[in-house]
C-alpha cells in the first residue's frame, strides 16, 4: 500500500529533481548562442567549417538556426536570436534605425547569378540583370522565386521594380517558399530561371542541368553583415555570447578561412571576405 | 535509375563504417521519438481507460476531440509549441526551445491522442460482460481496470506501434521546436530535408533507407510480441 511517508519522500524527491533539472538549465543558458541566418551560409558547408571552430576556441555552444534573412531579422526583433547573420542590406538598415540591433559589421560578399536552362529559351545568356528580367518576362518562360523574404528574394524583388515589372500572379512567375537548394531543385525539375546566390548553386550544381546565364552586373551583389541584437528591448538576449561570435566572423583568422572555403572543393571561392572595408569600396 | 542505386550504396557505406555524424543522428532520432512514445503512453493509457470506463456528460465531446487529434498536423503542434516555447513566450522560462526536451514535447503532443484513441478503442472492445464478471469476482476497482488493461494488451501494442511510427516519421513539429543542429537536434528527418537541401541526393536516400530500417526493426519486434500472445 502507498502510505504517507513514502508520499512524502516521493515529493520531496520529485522536488529536487525539478530543481536540479531547472537549475542546470539556467546555468548552462548563457554558455549557448543562438544564431539565425540565411539557408545560404549552411547549404554551402561554410557554417560546418567555422561554427565548430567558433565553439572550441569561446567554449559557446552554437544554436544554427538556418531561415531566410528575413525570418532571421523577425526572430532578432522579438530577442529569440542572439546574433543574426544576413546578406538584406536595404531591411538591415531598417532593423538598425528601429534600434532592435547595436552593431552592423561587413562579414563577406559574393555575388547572386541568373541561373537557367542551357537551351535559354528567353536569350538572357550575357545580358545585363535588369535585362534578362525583362526578356524573361516577355517570353513568359517560368521564372522560379524564393517567395519567403529571404534576403534572395529581397534582392529580386528590388530588380523587379528597378525595371518597371510586377511579377506576382503571373503565369509564369512561381514562388516556392523554400530556401535556396530546394528552390533551385524546383527551378531545375522545371527548366525554369531563378536568380540563385553563386555560393549554393556550386555547392548543388553537380546535380542540376542549371547553367550561370548572367553573372559580374554590379546590381547582383550579395554582401553579408553580421549583426548583434539589442538587449535593451529584450533582457534575455546573451549579449557577450553575441558579440562574441560577431568578433569572430571578423576576425583576422576566421576572413582567412572564408577566403579559401571551396577552392578545393570548387576551384573557386565561394566568399570574399571584407570585414573592415568601408561600404562604399563594395558600390554601397 | 542510377541515382537510388547510388544512394543504396551510400546506405550500406555509412552504416557499415558505422559514420559518426550517421550513428549520432540515428541514435537521436530513437531517443527522442522513444522518449516521446513512453510519454505518451504514459498520458494516453490512463486518459484511454478513464474515457472508456467512465459516463459523464460531455464524453462523446472529448471522445470525439481525441479522435480528430488523431490526425493531428505535426506543422500545427510545432508552431503552437515553439510559440510557447519562445524566450519571451509563456514558457520562456524553462529555455527549452531547439533542445532535444522540446523535441519530445512536441512529439508527445502528437502521438498522445493517437495511443488514447486506440487505447479507447481497445477497452471498449472487450466482452461487456468481463467488467461485470470481475467485479462479481470480488475485484476492487484498481483491480478491474488492471485486468482490463492486460486483456486488451494486444491492440495496446498497436497503439506503441502507431505512435512510434507517426512520431519518429514526423518532420514539422521537429525542425520547428528543434531547429536541426547538428550533434543536439538534428534527427534522421530533418537531416533528409538538409541534405536534399543541399545537393547532397545520395545522403538523403541513405538517411530515408536507415529510417525505414529503424521504424521498420521497432515495429518487427513489437509485432512478435504481440503475435507470439496472439489467441489461436
Amino acid at each position: 500500500m502507498i502510505t504517507k511517508q513514502m508520499l512524502t519522500r516521493f515529493t520531496t524527491l520529485a522536488a529536487t529533481l525539478a530543481i536540479l533539472i531547472w537549475g542546470t538549465t539556467v546555468l548552462a543558458a548563457p554558455k549557448t548562442i543562438i544564431l539565425a541566418t540565411t539557408t545560404s551560409t549552411q547549404d554551402s558547408g561554410l557554417l560546418d567549417v567555422l561554427v565548430p571552430l567558433f565553439e572550441k576556441e569561446s567554449g559557446f555552444v552554437v544554436k544554427t538556426i538556418s531561415v531566410g534573412s528575413g525570418q532571421a531579422m523577425k526572430m532578432g526583433e522579438k530577442g529569440e536570436a542572439d546574433v543574426l547573420l544576413v546578406h538584406s542590406p536595404d531591411a538591415e538598415k531598417k532593423f538598425m534605425t528601429a534600434g532592435f540591433g547595436t552593431t552592423r559589421r561587413l562579414v563577406m560578399h559574393n555575388d547572386f547569378i541568373v541561373v537557367g536552362p542551357a537551351s535559354d529559351p528567353a536569350k538572357v545568356k550575357g545580358v545585363s540583370a535588369t535585362d534578362a528580367l525583362k526578356c524573361i518576362a516577355q517570353a513568359g518562360t517560368i521564372f522560379i522565386s524564393r517567395g519567403d523574404n529571404s534576403g534572395t528574394h529581397a534582392k529580386e524583388k528590388g530588380l523587379w521594380k528597378g525595371v518597371g515589372i510586377s511579377p506576382e500572379g503571373q503565369k509564369w512567375y512561381q514562388e516556392t517558399g523554400l530556401g535556396m537548394g530546394h528552390s533551385l531543385n524546383v527551378a531545375a525539375e522545371k527548366k525554369a530561371y531563378i536568380l540563385a546566390d553563386r555560393a549554393t548553386y556550386l555547392a548543388l550544381k553537380k546535380n542540376m542541368a542549371l547553367e550561370i546565364l548572367v553573372e559580374g552586373d554590379g546590381k547582383l551583389l550579395n554582401i553579408y553583415h553580421v549583426l548583434e541584437i539589442n538587449t535593451k528591448k529584450w533582457p534575455k538576449v546573451n549579449a557577450a555570447g553575441g558579440k562574441a561570435f560577431a568578433d569572430f566572423m571578423v576576425a583576422k583568422k576566421t576572413q582567412d578561412i572564408i577566403s579559401r572555403f571551396g577552392v578545393d572543393k570548387f576551384g573557386e571561392p565561394l566568399f570574399f571576405p571584407d570585414a573592415g572595408k568601408k561600404p562604399e569600396s563594395l558600390g554601397l | 535509375m542510377e541515382l537510388i542505386l547510388d544512394g543504396i550504396g551510400r546506405t550500406i557505406a555509412l552504416i557499415f563504417t558505422l559514420d559518426r555524424e550517421v550513428l549520432t543522428v540515428t541514435l537521436l532520432s530513437f531517443k527522442i521519438s522513444g522518449c516521446a512514445t513512453l510519454a505518451s503512453l504514459i498520458i494516453g493509457i490512463p486518459t484511454g481507460v478513464f474515457l472508456a470506463l467512465s459516463d459523464f456528460p460531455g464524453r462523446r465531446l472529448i471522445v470525439s476531440v481525441v479522435n480528430t487529434g488523431m490526425g493531428l498536423p505535426p506543422v500545427v503542434v510545432g508552431l503552437f509549441v515553439t510559440i510557447s516555447l519562445w524566450r519571451n513566450g509563456p514558457l520562456g522560462l524553462l529555455e527549452m526551445l531547439y533542445t532535444p526536451s522540446a523535441m519530445i514535447l512536441a512529439q508527445s503532443v502528437i502521438a498522445a491522442p493517437i495511443v488514447t484513441g486506440i487505447t479507447i478503442a481497445a477497452i471498449q472492445n472487450l466482452p461487456s460482460n468481463l467488467k461485470l464478471q470481475v467485479r462479481a469476482m470480488g475485484a476492487t476497482k484498481l483491480q478491474t481496470i488492471w485486468i482490463l488493461v492486460r486483456e486488451s494488451r494486444l491492440p495496446l501494442l498497436a497503439a506503441v506501434m502507431a505512435g512510434f511510427g507517426g512520431v519518429i516519421s514526423e518532420v514539422g513539429a521537429s525542425i520547428m521546436v528543434g531547429g536541426n543542429i547538428k550533434g543536439q537536434t538534428r534527427v534522421l528527418t530533418t537531416a533528409t530535408v538538409m541534405e536534399t537541401g543541399k545537393g547532397n541526393f545520395e545522403t538523403a536516400i541513405a538517411l530515408s533507407l536507415i529510417l525505414l530500417l529503424l521504424a521498420f526493426g521497432v515495429n518487427y519486434l513489437l509485432t512478435v510480441i504481440q503475435q507470439r500472445e496472439r489467441p489461436r
